[in-house]
């Protein structure tokens, strides 16, 4: 019987070139290798991708999930850094 | 990505504050993701949901799989493949989205194979013919979707993440089953009696797949309340009835029930009773194949450990000659 559990890893497709990657979800595997092929079978079932990236869930550091973090404070109360926060003369084009 | 569990301790009321951000997001139709603080009991909940949905998924591939090496045709066989494969696939998707709760792989699989938790009960049904494969996709499959489509509103962020996936995927398998069962029903007088015939076997279990009446139905008041489910029992079995009708009568097959008509008066099918007492014999373990089924999965499961044990062997062995 197997001792303890694989670890696990979060999955992250391109699903074309010229896009970023972006989270598919998670499954387990003993290694990197492991855990690309399964992902291929997981995720990319139906063309959903052309490249795969997988990183031990371990290794994600995160930030707080709460939606009133100080963390994200300095930005929030800086509208000027917005484009929508100049008002322009009317007829003024390419601006 | 993994739970961190901060609820309170069994018995120690939880700090207000937390209750309050919680009630607040849910009704405002936020999302709650893995690390957000919640109720015990709104985990637990969403715990024996998804485990009950996973092991259904995985479940579901044997009585289909069942006639994978007797598919009449090659397409027929590689769609039946592929299908089953999905519902491999489905069943890691809610794996995963379930231990972001923070309950292990491995603590599910024990709880299924120990009978501490339960999965649909339509698989306790035997696939007797080639035609069931076809009943099974497109009521089976269609009963599901019709639970699955509110889901991928549902309150936690990873279970409606789950279900956006599976449900693009669900289609498919709805429609292989419908053309299957079209073919067999205008094929030879043999095949049309054969897919009536799985029809008539199939239409009562999937109207069951709703769930127990609203009145009966332990875990609904709540789970609606949580925004979990979003559509009562009753109201998404009325709304298979009224897609199923329409959809038999092209096929040119009947449904079971003499009761079955339409009512001018409420805009939906009337339909007969439903055979609870079947639905309950079946949950509590007296069905056709509950023993094959789970007695399969438990022999799937030992006789793949050498597999498992070896892949973590070659992994060990090769972080070592890395490090």
């Amino acid at each position: 019987m197997s001792t303890s559990e694989w670890p696990l890893w979060e999955v992250f497709v391109r699903s074309r070139r010229g896009l970023s990657h972006t989270h598919a979800g998670s499954l387990h595997a003993p290694d990197a290798e492991m855990a690309l092929r399964n992902a291929r079978d997981l995720y990319t079932r139906r063309n959903e991708g052309v490249s795969i990236w997988v990183v031990p869930s371990a290794a994600v550091t995160a930030s707080s999930p709460d939606e009133r973090d100080p963390f994200f404070a300095p930005s929030a109360d800086k509208p000027y850094r917005h484009p929508t926060f100049y008002e322009i003369p009317e007829g003024v084009r390419h601006l | 990505m993994v739970a961190m569990t901060q609820d309170a301790a069994a018995g120690q009321a939880p700090d207000p504050a937390l209750v309050a951000a919680f009630d607040a997001a849910v009704a405002a139709d936020e999302r709650v993701e893995p690390r957000d603080w919640m109720p015990a009991e709104y985990r637990a909940s969403l715990v024996r949901q998804m485990a009950q949905h996973a092991h259904s998924e995985i479940i579901g591939m044997q009585p289909e799989a069942n006639w994978i090496t007797r598919a009449p045709s090659l397409r027929r066989k590689a769609i039946l493949m592929a299908k089953v494969q999905d519902e491999a696939g489905h069943g890691l998707y809610l794996y995963s989205a379930a231990e972001t709760l923070g309950t292990s792989r491995d603590e599910l699989l024990d709880k299924l194979h120990a009978g501490k938790q339960k999965y649909s009960s339509i698989f306790n049904y035997p696939t007797l013919t080639w035609a069931d494969v076809g009943a099974i996709g497109w009521l089976v499959d269609g009963a599901a979707i019709t639970n699955q489509v509110p889901l991928c509103r549902c309150s936690y962020g990873p279970y409606a993440r789950a279900m956006v996936r599976i449900c693009k995927e669900e289609s498919f398998h709805q429609r292989q089953g419908y053309e299957l069962l079209l073919a067999l029903s205008q094929g030879t007088e043999a095949q049309h009696a054969m897919a009536q015939d799985a029809v008539d076997r199939w239409w009562w279990p999937s109207l069951m797949m709703f769930g127990p009446p609203d009145d009966e139905s332990a875990h609904s008041a709540q789970s609606m309340a949580w925004r979990i489910k979003r559509h009562s029992n009753d109201e998404l079995r009325q709304r298979f009835v009224d897609i199923a009708v329409p959809q038999a009568e092209a096929l040119g097959l009947t449904l079971p029930d003499p009761d079955l008509k339409w009512n001018e008066e409420r805009g939906h099918h009337d339909f007969g009773t439903i055979d609870w007492s079947e639905f309950w014999e079946v949950l509590k373990g007296n069905g056709p194949c509950n023993e094959q089924r789970i007695g399969q999965r438990r022999r799937a499961h030992e006789e793949g450990a050498w597999v498992r044990d070896a892949a973590a062997e070659y992994a060990r062995k090769h972080g070592e000659a890395k490090a």
